[in-house]
C-alpha cells in the first residue's frame, strides 16, 4: 500500500531553488501582510483578515494531524470551543454565570492548556482505531460534545452560551480594535504557522511523517506510536487553542452554535479546499471561504450558501484532493525535487511517485 | 487458531471446576431474573425511591427498546455500506431526513401513510444507487475521497432541503389503525381499592420495535442465508478475490448501497412518524449511527442490533435518571468500547 519506495533525493536536483523561491515568496506574503492594514477597511481588516487567520489556524492544526499524522480530525473546532468556554468561565462575560474576571494572562494560558489536554484526550480516544475510524470517531466526539454543550446549563450555560466576551486592553491598546487585533491574529498565525513549517521538519515531525507512511514499521523499528500520535493532537491543540481564544474575541460570544457539526466540517472544507500538503493551505483556504462567505450574497444570495460552498468543495475533492496547493502544483512548472507524498489517500500518491519515476 | 487455544484452556477450565465463560452466564442470568422480576413483581418502596417509579423505569425501558429499533433500521445500513465498501457514508443521515421528507410528501399526496412509507424506501433506494454509481464508484478504493465526498453531499442536501421544505418541523398522520394506546399485561401500581393500574404504551411504538425486529432477521437471513448474501460476504472478507471469481462486484455493490439507503429512507419515515421531522435531525441520526455502529462494531448486523441496544437504552435511561448528561453517557459507553475493544463489540480485528 504505502510502501513504494520513494525515488532517492539526488544532490543535484533544484532543492535549493525551491527554497529560495518560496523563501521569496514569504517574505512578499509577509510584507504583504504587515502593510495591508493600510489598504483595507476596517470590514477588511477585522470580517476578512482577521476572520480569516483564525480559521486559518483552526484549520492549520487539523492540517497539522491531516497531512503529517494523516489523522483527519473533524473536532478541531470542539477544541477551539474548549478554550473559547474557558475564556468565558474564568475571564469576564455578560451573562451573569461564572466569569471570574481574571486576568488575560492567566485565563489566556490556562485556557490554551485546557484545550491542548482536550484535544490530547480527543487523540487518545481516536488513536486506539486508525484510517478512516479517525474522521468517524472525533465527528461523533465533536457531535456528542455540541449536544452537551447545548443541554448543560451549570457549566456550558446551555443554548444562549456567554456573551460579553472582550479582548482585554493592555499596553495602552485596545486589542479589540480592528488594527491591533488583525496584528493579534497575525501574529499568533504566524507564530503557529512558522512553528508548523519548522516542527514538520524537526525529529518529531519527521517521526510523525513516517509512522503516517507506515505505522507498522517504525512500530517495529521501536518508536511509540501512539505516544506520537497523542502528542501530535496536544501540539494541534495549542493551536487550536490559541485560535479559539482569538474566535471568542472575534465574536464576543461563545456558544453550542459555535462548535456544532456545521463549524466543524467548515474547518475541515477550509483545510480541503486549501491543501493539506503545505502549512500555508489552510490559509489559502480560511482566505477563499471567507470570501465566499461575505460575497456569496451577491452571487446565489446569503440564504444557499452552504450549497455553494459544499459544491465548491465537491468539486476541488473530485478533482484535485490536494486542494488548491494541488492545482497550483500540476500546473506549475515542475521543479520535481519535492518529496511531499499525497496524504489523501494512498492512491494520489501511488500516482504521484509513479509519475515521479518516469 | 481459537481452536487450539480453546483446546488448550479446555482442560485447564475443567481443572478449576467452572470456566469464566459459566461465570458470564451464571451472572446474565441473575441479571436476567432480577429484570424479570422487575416487570412483574409489585416493587417495594425502597426500589422507587431510588428508581423514581416503576411506570417511569419500565417507560423508560420500553422507550429505549423502540429507540434501539429505530437506530437499528438506521445504523444497518450504514454498516452493510461500510462493511462491503469501506465507505464511510458520512450522508447517511441526510439520506434518513431525506426519507422522511419523502414519505411525508407521499403520504399526504395519496392519503395512505403505506404508500409513504413504501415511498421512502424506494426513492431512496434509487438515490443511494445513483450515488454509488455516479460518485463513489469512481473513487473505489480511495476511503478519505470517499468521505470527503459524502460530507460534501451531505452539506449541500442539508441545505436544499432547507431550501425546499423550509425550518418548519412536519409530523406525521400516522393512520388510526396505528395510533392509539394498548395496555400491557404489567402492572405498574395497585389503587386503593385493589383495582390495578396496566401500563399502557402508544401502539405505534411496539409496531416500530416490531418492524425493526423484523427487518433485522430479514436483513439477517438475506445476508446469511442466499445467495447474494453470500457475495456480500464474500466480498466484505475479500473484495478482489470475489471479483476474480467472476462475480460482478460493481452490481454487488450497487445493491447494498442501495439497500443501505433505502432503510435509511424507511427508518426516516417510521422515526418522523413516531417524533418529528425538521432540520438538523440528519445530524442526530448520523451520530446515532456512527455510535452505534462504532460501539457494534463496523459491517456487522448482529453488531448493529447489539449497539442500538445498548445506545438506545442508554439515552432513554440517561434522560429518565440523569437528564442533561444523557448525551455523556452515551459518550462515555463509545469511550470505554473503544479502550476495550477498539474494533467494536463485534468487529473484526484490523
Amino acid at each position: 500500500m504505502s510502501d513504494i519506495s520513494h525515488p532517492p533525493r539526488d544532490g543535484a536536483t533544484p532543492g535549493k531553488g525551491w527554497f529560495e523561491s518560496v523563501g521569496i515568496g514569504h517574505l512578499l506574503l509577509g510584507f504583504f501582510l504587515l502593510v495591508y492594514p493600510a489598504m483595507a477597511s476596517d470590514f477588511f481588516l477585522t470580517q476578512i483578515g482577521g476572520y480569516s487567520l483564525i480559521l486559518g489556524m483552526i484549520a492549520l492544526s487539523l492540517m497539522l494531524l491531516a497531512g503529517y499524522g494523516g489523522m483527519v480530525s473533524l473536532a478541531q473546532i470542539t477544541v477551539a470551543g474548549a478554550a473559547g468556554y474557558v475564556v468565558a468561565i474564568f475571564g469576564e462575560n455578560n451573562s451573569g454565570v461564572y466569569g471570574f474576571g481574571w486576568p488575560w494572562w492567566v485565563y489566556g494560558p490556562l485556557a490554551i492548556l485546557i484545550a491542548s489536554f482536550a484535544s490530547a484526550l480527543i487523540g487518545w480516544i481516536a488513536v486506539r482505531t486508525e484510517g478512516i475510524y479517525t474522521i468517524m470517531i472525533t465527528l461523533a466526539v465533536a457531535t456528542a460534545c455540541f449536544y452537551f454543550a447545548q443541554q448543560n446549563y451549570a457549566l456550558f450555560n446551555g443554548f444562549p452560551g456567554y456573551n460579553g466576551l472582550r479582548a482585554p486592553e493592555v499596553f495602552g491598546l485596545n486589542w479589540r480594535d480592528p488594527v491591533p487585533f488583525y496584528y493579534l491574529c497575525l501574529a499568533n498565525a504566524v507564530v503557529a504557522y512558522v512553528a508548523v513549517l519548522y516542527g514538520a521538519r524537526s525529529t518529531f515531525g519527521l517521526t510523525l511523517q513516517a509512522i503516517r507512511d507506515n505505522q507498522r514499521r517504525m512500530r517495529s523499528i521501536g518508536f511509540d506510536v501512539t505516544a506520537h500520535k497523542v502528542f501530535a493532537w496536544w501540539l494541534a491543540g495549542l493551536i487550536a487553542g490559541a485560535a479559539g481564544i482569538l474566535l471568542v474575541w472575534f465574536n464576543g460570544r461563545i456558544s453550542p452554535g459555535t462548535i456544532a457539526v456545521g463549524p466543524s466540517i467548515n474547518i475541515l472544507v477550509i483545510a480541503i479546499i486549501g491543501g493539506l500538503r503545505h502549512p500555508i493551505g489552510p490559509f489559502l483556504g480560511a482566505v477563499i471561504v471567507t470570501l465566499m462567505q461575505t460575497f456569496a450574497i451577491d452571487i446565489i444570495g446569503a440564504e444557499r450558501f452552504n450549497t455553494l460552498i459544499g459544491m465548491v468543495f465537491l468539486v476541488i475533492v473530485l478533482i484535485s484532493p490536494d486542494g488548491i496547493l494541488g492545482l497550483w502544483e500540476r500546473f506549475k512548472p515542475r521543479a520535481g525535487a519535492e518529496d511531499w507524498r499525497s496524504s489523501l489517500g494512498t492512491s494520489a500518491g501511488k500516482v504521484e511517485n509513479q509519475g515521479r519515476k518516469t | 487458531m481459537s481452536e487450539t487455544s480453546r483446546s488448550t484452556s479446555d482442560p485447564l477450565g475443567q481443572g478449576q471446576g467452572i470456566t469464566f465463560r459459566q461465570v458470564l452466564l451464571v451472572g446474565a442470568l441473575i441479571l436476567f431474573a432480577i429484570f424479570v422480576w422487575m416487570v412483574f413483581a409489585q416493587w417495594p418502596e425502597w426500589l422507587d425511591a431510588i428508581l423514581i417509579s416503576k411506570k417511569a423505569f419500565l417507560s423508560a425501558i420500553l422507550n429505549g427498546l423502540t429507540l434501539a429499533g429505530l437506530y437499528f433500521l438506521v445504523a444497518s445500513g450504514f454498516t452493510l455500506v461500510f462493511g462491503l465498501m469501506r465507505n464511510v457514508n458520512l450522508a447517511h443521515g441526510s439520506l434518513y431526513l431525506l426519507g422522511a421528507y419523502v414519505g411525508y410528501e407521499f403520504a399526504n399526496w395519496t392519503g395512505y401513510w403505506l404508500l409513504g412509507l413504501a415511498a421512502g424506501f424506494l426513492v431512496l433506494a434509487v438515490v443511494g444507487l445513483v450515488m454509488q454509481v455516479l460518485v463513489f464508484r469512481r473513487l473505489e478504493g480511495d476511503d478519505l475521497r470517499q468521505t470527503l465526498v459524502s460530507i460534501g453531499i451531505s452539506v449541500v442536501a442539508a441545505d436544499l432541503m432547507l431550501a425546499y421544505w423550509g425550518g418548519t418541523t412536519y409530523q406525521f398522520l400516522t393512520p388510526s389503525w396505528l395510533s392509539g394506546a394498548v395496555f400491557l399485561p404489567v402492572v405498574t401500581a395497585v389503587r386503593s381499592n385493589g383495582s390495578e393500574v396496566f401500563l399502557a404504551y402508544p401502539f405505534y411504538r411496539l409496531v416500530v420495535l416490531g418492524a425493526a425486529i423484523v427487518i433485522g432477521v430479514g436483513l439477517w437471513l438475506l445476508i446469511n442465508r442466499t445467495r447474494i448474501g453470500s457475495m456480500i460476504r464474500a466480498g466484505v472478507d475479500d473484495r478482489d478475490m470475489l471479483a476474480a471469481s467472476g462475480v460482478n462486484v460493481h452490481f454487488v455493490f450497487a445493491i447494498v448501497f442501495a439497500l443501505g439507503a433505502g432503510l435509511a429512507g424507511l427508518a426516516g419515515v417510521v422515526g418522523g412518524s413516531a417524533l418529528s421531522i425538521a432540520p438538523g435531525e440528519d445530524v442526530r441520526y448520523l451520530l446515532a449511527s456512527l455510535v452505534v455502529v462504532i460501539v457494534g462494531g463496523m459491517g456487522s448486523i448482529v453488531g448493529a442490533a447489539i449497539g442500538a441496544l445498548i445506545i438506545g437504552l442508554a439515552e432513554q435511561i440517561g434522560l429518565v435518571y440523569f437528564p442533561t448528561y444523557g448525551v455523556v453517557l452515551t459518550f462515555v459507553i463509545m469511550v470505554v468500547t473503544l479502550a476495550i475493544r477498539p474494533q467494536g463489540i463485534m468487529g473484526r480485528s484490523m
